[in-house]
């Protein structure tokens, strides 16, 4: 049993042991508190290797090859953001890249090591850090985004010249599955627990219980 | 949802950002850093609400020019033509996709504006004291956070746009100054939605000066 404050609505609960796949739910706001992945740490590991491997061809194979007058043109990911450079909007290209490419690359590196960390307790102080270095990417990392806009990119230019999707567009397309299977599977409150304090006290056990719907697994 | 609920600030805990570990601070005044992770730790994000306004009105202003300025220029035998995002709907209605046209006119200019609707809202309602509908507020925060991101959608389809579709002379597609307002408008919106502390909707008003500063 683990008392916990909502990170959304502050309210004061416990969480219960929760059956395999189960999930608490916040009582009060309805945000979800905990889950209980089965496998915490080895599913999550074994998709981020995966997620590297897929990275790298993503952004190296190209995205999407055209056809016209007899020239042959295609395109990655860096030479998207890197054709905005040339075409001056340096600034634009910037957050491109960052959302297309440096923001999942750290969100892997980051997350490979936290969990290749996490695999030998205790775990370093460090790997904490890793971790919410992790989380800040997180949410800036838009495979499913780009996914979306280079099939109506695709779709536009395909009224123009003839366009073949290239083996970088479907490597993008099994990131999107990766990543979201990645934040399925992983929990960070597993990393949290193993992880070493920064001062070596102990959590007070203080606060109100307050009942925690469960939730079943499917 | 009773009304004896106890939230960890009324109980005298600090609920770390980072970890989630609660800790009660010697000091309430400066509750220092978190004893497991390292991080600071605040009762509330710092000055949530005037950051939030900030960024907000930042957005509000640069969505204009996203709008009303092309996001790329088309250049075909060397006659060129400038496309806006609304332009860009239309071609792509009139192209007969309609389905995209959908995608993108809900990502490209209703997301967008949605999310300063609703990031306004629930700023004046905080401001104001409202305990209303908390629930609800908070389901509106949450639903921000996670189709904000969409917006960036257009973005990307100018890029790979532009990165492919350079056969000079035949034909260029090159980006235009609106592109960058519009990846601004974005960016700005998200990093509002960050800075927004969504336990501000739950806290009464005692709480509420006790802790936003």
């Amino acid at each position: 049993m683990e008392t916990v404050a909502c990170p959304d609505c502050d309210l004061l609960q416990n969480i219960p042991h929760l059956p395999p796949r189960g999930k608490a739910r916040c009582s009060r706001c309805g945000q979800i508190l905990a889950t209980a992945p089965t496998d915490p740490l080895d599913r999550p590991l074994a998709l981020t290797l995966t997620a590297a491997i897929v990275f790298i061809v993503a952004n190296t194979a190209p995205l999407m090859g055209l056809t016209a007058v007899g020239r042959h043109a295609s395109t990655t990911i860096v030479g998207g953001a890197y054709e905005m450079w040339v075409t001056g909007q340096a600034l634009t290209a910037v957050i491109v890249a960052f959302c297309a490419v440096i923001a999942p690359a750290g969100y892997i590196v980051f997350m490979l090591t936290v969990l290749l960390a996490a695999r030998r307790p205790p775990v370093p102080q460090w790997a904490g850090e890793m971790l919410r270095w992790a989380g800040h990417m997180q949410p800036w990392s838009m495979n499913e985004v780009m996914m979306l806009g280079i099939l109506v990119a695709l779709i536009k230019i395909a009224e123009l010249a003839s366009v073949d999707p290239g083996i970088g567009m479907f490597a993008v397309g099994a990131l999107v599955f990766l990543f979201a299977a990645i934040m399925v599977t992983f929990d960070p409150r597993e990393v949290w627990k193993r992880v070493e304090w920064d001062d070596g006290q102990m959590p007070p056990r203080t606060g109100t219980p307050e009942p925690t719907r469960i939730e079943e697994g499917r | 949802m009773t009304a004896t609920a106890l939230t960890a600030a009324e109980a005298g805990l600090v609920s770390c950002e980072t970890c989630a570990l609660l800790s009660r601070p010697a000091d309430v005044t400066e509750p220092g850093y978190c004893p497991r992770c390292g991080a600071e730790l605040v009762w509330r994000r710092h000055h949530s609400i005037q950051y939030t306004w900030a960024l907000v009105i930042a957005a509000a202003i640069c969505y204009i020019p996203a709008n009303l300025l092309p996001v790329m220029t088309t250049t075909t035998f060397g006659s060129a033509d400038s496309d806006t995002i609304i332009g860009g709907v239309a071609y792509l209605y009139t192209s007969g996709s309609w389905p995209l046209a959908l995608i993108v006119l809900i990502a490209s200019v209703m997301v967008p504006l949605g999310k300063l609707v609703a990031l306004s809202y629930l700023l004046i309602t905080v401001q104001r004291g409202s305990l209303g509908s908390s629930r609800d507020r908070t389901r509106l925060y949450r639903m921000v956070k996670i189709i904000g991101r969409w917006s960036m959608l257009d973005v990307f389809v100018d890029t790979f746009t532009v990165a492919l579709v350079q056969l000079q002379p035949l034909m260029s597609v090159e980006p235009a100054p609106g592109v960058l307002f519009f990846a601004a408008v974005v960016v700005l919106t998200m990093v509002a939605a960050e800075s927004f502390d969504p336990r501000l909707i739950w806290d009464s008003g005692s709480t509420k000066e006790d802790y936003h500063g």
